[in-house]
Order: C-alpha cells, then structure tokens, then sequence
C-alpha cells in the first residue's frame, strides 16, 4: 500500500519535474523558462521529500524557491527588451551538435546506471533525517565548512551588491 | 519501493537538459537556469546515495547537498548581478555580443 503510494508520487513528481525542466530549457519566452525553473525546484523538493530527506526539502523550497528563483525573475524581467518581443535568432545548426551531446551523455550514464548491479540490492528504509542530528553534525564534525559557508556568502553577497550598485555613481 | 536507479535516471535526464540549455541558448540568463538544473540533478544524486548507501546515518550526503545548496545560492547571486552588469553597459544578454575588455 505504502510502496503503492510511493511509486504514484514518484511518477507525478518525477513527470513534473522533467516536464517544467524541458519547458524551462525549451520555451521561447525567459519569462516562462525563469517560470518553468521555480516549478523544477519545487519538483526536486517533492524528491527529496520522498526520499526522506524532509529538511534538505524544505531548505530546498526556502533557499531555491523562494530566493533564487526570484532573483531569476528579477533579473529576466529587468533586462527585457523594452517593446517585450525577444528577438532570439536561434540558429538550428547549433542546436544539433548541442542535443547530440546532451543525448550521448544521457545514454553513456543510462547504460552505465543499467548496468550496475550494486545499485538495486533492496534497502532498509533509514531513520527519517533529524533536524536535531543535522544540526549536531554541523557544528562538531562540519564546523570548519560552516564556517567557510558563512565567509563565501558574506564575500560573494557583498560582492554581488558592489557589482549592481556601480553603474548608479560610477558613470 | 522505487529503487535508486529511477532517481539516478531522473537526475541524469535533468543533467542532460541543463547541458543542452548551456551549449544551445544564446542568453546568459538560460545559460544560467542551465546550470542551476545540472546543479539539481547533482544535488538529487547525492541525496538519492545518502537515502540508498550503506550508512545512512552518517548523512554525509544530505550535510553535502545543505552545503552545495549555499554555493550554489552565492553562485546564482554574483551570476546574476554579472549579468545585470554586463546588460547595463551592452544593452544585451548574449554571451556572444561579451568579446570586448574595453567598457
């Protein structure tokens, strides 16, 4: 019943996800693609939720969703062409050679992941991910990346603040 | 149950379509949404090898992706930014139009 439930969700989610993944990448529009990007990360969400990881799902929705996807808006919306038309001449002959990539890799791990027999030995479903033991592991075994975490997102916030505020009075 | 091959299947159709939105779009901000979706197909591998590894009590993977979802928050901030640099002084988005160190 349970694993019943568990493979519906995952065919949902898992359609969802790719679906708005293909839309982002493929629409014409950046306004929907940047759209389409928010629906992706609220699908992965769905996964890791899933997959019991409850946290890093809801760190996903706070942290994704709610901040970068919006700073994708913002940006998409701030460098539209004032009449609204994007004038993207997409040229076919790049197309090819780039979709041939992408589907060469796809198929490379395809087989690869089809072929592994150590990936489908059954496993016990873990103790749910307690936010109290994630918190441990931080700050006694993690502390020095936490640290460094801290100083890359101060050094690349104001970074990033210094870069968009220079235009206003440099010129 | 849904074994971890699906996940991995699953990620690696998402790696492949950011890949395909890095080598064929020609704004910088798809290029961006591209490799925020390899950064996602990254992130689900890891969290699907924590779920199905040997010891999931070490959460090495979900502590892993916590950090990775940080970086990659840092890494769309001055993305972006560069991008809306890069806008003001060209009036365009395309990577291509960017040849020049002359502002």
């Amino acid at each position: 019943m349970n694993s019943l439930f568990e493979i519906i969700a995952f065919l949902l989610i898992g359609s969802l996800t790719l679906g708005a993944a293909v839309a982002a990448v493929g629409l014409r529009d950046t306004v929907h693609c940047g759209l389409s990007l928010a629906v992706v990360f609220v699908g992965v969400a769905g996964l890791y939720l899933l997959l019991d990881a409850e946290f890093i799902g809801f760190i996903q929705l706070l942290v994704y969703v709610g901040a970068v996807a919006v700073l994708v808006m913002f940006v998409i919306l701030i460098t539209r062409p004032e009449d609204g038309v994007i004038q993207q001449p997409d040229r076919r002959r790049q197309k090819l050679p780039g979709a041939l990539i992408a589907a060469g890799i796809f198929l490379v791990t395809y087989g690869a992941i089809m072929q592994s027999p150590s990936l489908r030995r059954d496993v016990p479903e873990p103790a749910a991910l307690s936010i109290r033991a994630v918190g441990e592991a931080l700050v006694s075994g993690h502390l020095l990346p936490l640290m460094a975490i801290g100083v890359l997102l101060t050094t690349a916030l104001i970074g990033a603040a210094l870069f968009a505020m220079e235009g206003e009075d440099g010129k | 149950m849904i074994g971890l091959p699906l996940f991995l299947i699953l990620s690696t159709m998402l790696f492949s379509l950011g890949l395909f939105a890095v080598l064929t779009r020609r704004s910088a901000i798809l290029l961006l949404i591209g490799v925020e979706l390899m950064l996602a197909a990254a992130n689900l591998n890891f969290i699907a090898f924590w779920r199905f590894g040997p010891n999931p009590a070490a959460m090495t993977g979900a502590l892993f992706v916590l950090f990775s979802i940080a970086v990659a928050a840092a890494e769309a901030a001055v993305g972006l930014s560069l991008i809306l640099v890069i806008y003001r002084h060209l009036r365009s988005t395309n990577p291509k139009e960017v040849n020049s160190l002359h502002g």
